[in-house]
């Protein structure tokens, strides 16, 4: 697919377009080159009898012009031994003239015109040249669709897709996906479970264009996906267990605005493409590579809408507290994501509690509902404060480590009421524990973070999974490029 | 052929890019055949002789037919077929 790159020719090269109105303006300025000793070679870019005082040579499949980095007509371009020793572009009269070493050259014309737009940076076929003369890595197999099929329904067909249609993830999208992260397209990020398989940057980049994100947001899917295959967050587990967890990223750093990440209204919820299509590339990719579907080693006995895409960013400008990064040892600054075993949200209401220990206490009481009211540290939770809620801390002064100290100390339940049968009910703790106090969650077992929409006294939880050694543990890493 | 869309596999390449037919059994002896007729006129014609034929050669034969030869066969209708029989013919006629 790759070509060779066209050697110029020595002496003076412009490329030009017959549609550019400083192409058209500079064209006495070629003759004046041309009638001198040193040669002078005209590439048109869209009509070869531009220009007609000139001979010149048609860049029809415009390889001239991408090979050589034309961003803009008119480009010169002075050429010694077969390299380029000097280039300008657009009409800047001082430079023509010190190029060409011409000093009277175009000295009737304006002493600046910007030139235009280069036919090789077209938007609309840009990623058609690349994939043409990109001498790209891409290795993946490639499937070819009769002329008789639906593109999307033969996706569908073949067990690619999480229910939603996705992208036709052809050689130019996937090419274009590239551009957004620095990594080699054969760069092993992980071994995907379930199937225990080598996954690419190339395999990641084709889903990611099937969940539809942008180039900007491969750093993001590569590091949640290092993030969630590994041993400490067990996808495999997350996946063939029967309970409704899925991986939930948390996305802190300022690169979460620079890619417009939602961590305001509806911030768990539809609408932002980044935080959409993120969460859904990163399961794509375990779906198709990894080969973890549902009905085979996903075995949940419910799933949850968050399994397609659960993906949010924190409010870390608005935030009162530190950022959940921060916490877990990401410098301020640096862009890392956290993924989780989460379940869906809930809602935490309480319109009415005006101090910090109120509210704390409706906040316990829900939290201790997580997944069974006796059962307690063996699953850890998300617990998104929003900004009506968040106030009530900030103008107490409450900081993050004080506030999950009083959610610990106020969780604190006698084992005498979460033995199993205490209560009338069957379910809860082992019987040697009656004796202890035991708080809701093990240290380190919330995941406090900040999110949401500007009103609303609520606040949300995410139930967990089995936590540690047994199950799955959060996992951060930092984004990289 | 393929003169449609190409795209890249998504998938971790452990499976064929292209579905392959079934092999060809050795014999038909004991096997349950369906006969599936898209009811179009005559077919039925058809079938009849290919169920005496089938009969002879020691097969089981059972016989579906599609509301109309204008859609594709229902889903219930094709999930009758796959979990009855071990081979399905299906016939086109006028």
């Amino acid at each position: 697919m790759s070509s060779v790159a066209p050697v110029l020719p020595d002496g003076f090269v412009v490329i030009v377009k017959r549609e550019c109105a400083t192409c058209q303006m500079v064209e006495p300025v070629l003759k004046d080159i041309a009638a001198h000793s040193t040669p002078l070679t005209v590439y048109t870019q869209d009509d070869p009898t531009f220009p007609e005082s000139l001979s010149a040579i048609h860049d029809s499949d415009l390889a001239v012009s991408w090979h050589n980095n034309i961003d803009t007509v008119p480009t010169l371009i002075k050429v010694v031994n077969g390299k380029e020793v000097d280039r300008t572009f657009g009409w800047l009269a001082s430079d023509w003239q010190r190029i060409t070493e011409i000093p009277e050259l175009g000295t009737d014309l304006p002493a600046m015109r910007p030139g235009c737009g280069s036919m090789s940076v077209d938007p609309d076929i840009v990623d058609k040249l690349r994939a043409k003369f990109t001498d790209s890595p891409v290795i993946a197999r490639t499937v070819e669709f009769s002329d008789a099929e639906d593109e999307f329904e033969a996706m569908y067909a073949r067990g690619w897709t999480d229910g939603f249609p996705v992208v036709p993830p052809t050689r130019e999208r996937v090419l274009r996906m590239l551009i957004g992260t620095t990594r080699h397209p054969q760069d092993v990020i992980a071994i995907a479970p379930p199937d225990l398989v080598e996954l690419t940057v190339e395999k990641i980049a084709i889903n990611a264009v099937m969940a539809g994100c942008l180039p900007e947001y491969m750093p993001w899917v590569i590091a949640a996906l290092e993030a969630v295959c590994n041993d400490q967050f067990n996808m495999h587990g997350v996946l063939a267990t029967t309970m409704p967890v899925g991986p939930v990223i948390i996305c802190n750093g300022p690169g979460t605005r620079a890619i417009g990440m939602n961590s305001g209204i509806n911030a768990f919820g539809q609408g932002n493409r980044a935080n959409n299509t993120i969460g859904r590339a990163v399961q794509l990719t375990i779906r198709n590579v990894g080969g973890g579907r549902p009905g085979e080693v996903d075995r949940a006995t419910h799933g949850n809408p968050g399994k397609i895409s659960f993906c949010f960013a924190e409010d870390e400008v608005g935030s009162p507290f530190t950022s959940l990064a921060t916490e877990r040892g990401i410098p301020l600054g640096q862009n890392a994501v956290t993924v989780f075993a989460g379940e869906g949200p809930r809602c935490v209401v309480d319109q009415l509690a005006r101090t910090p220990e109120e509210l704390t206490n409706s906040l316990v009481a829900c939290l201790q509902t997580v997944h069974h009211p006796k059962l307690v540290i063996g699953f850890d939770a998300i617990l998104t404060i929003s900004p009506d809620h968040g106030r009530v801390y900030a103008e107490a002064g409450w900081s993050r480590e004080k506030l999950i100290a009083e959610l610990t100390e106020r969780s604190m339940t006698p084992g005498a009421d979460l033995v199993r049968g205490a209560r009338e009910m069957a379910e809860g703790i082992p019987p040697h524990l009656r004796d202890a106090t035991l708080p809701k969650f093990r240290p380190g077992g919330i995941l406090l973070t900040y999110a949401g929409g500007g009103a609303g006294l609520f606040s949300s939880i995410v139930a967990g999974w089995a936590n540690g050694a047994i199950g799955s543990d959060p996992v951060t890493r930092v984004v990289g490029s | 052929m393929a003169t449609g869309i190409t795209i890249l596999d998504p998938t971790n390449e452990s499976k064929p890019a292209t579905r392959h037919t079934l092999s060809r059994p050795a014999s038909i002896k004991g096997l349950t055949i369906g006969l599936l007729d898209i009811s179009k006129p005559r077919g039925n014609l058809f079938l009849n002789r290919i169920e005496e034929l089938l009969t002879e050669r020691g097969a089981k034969v059972l016989r579906f037919s599609k509301p109309t030869f204008t859609k594709p066969a229902p889903v219930d209708l094709r999930q009758e077929i796959a979990t009855q029989c071990n081979l399905v013919i299906e016939a086109l006629a006028d």
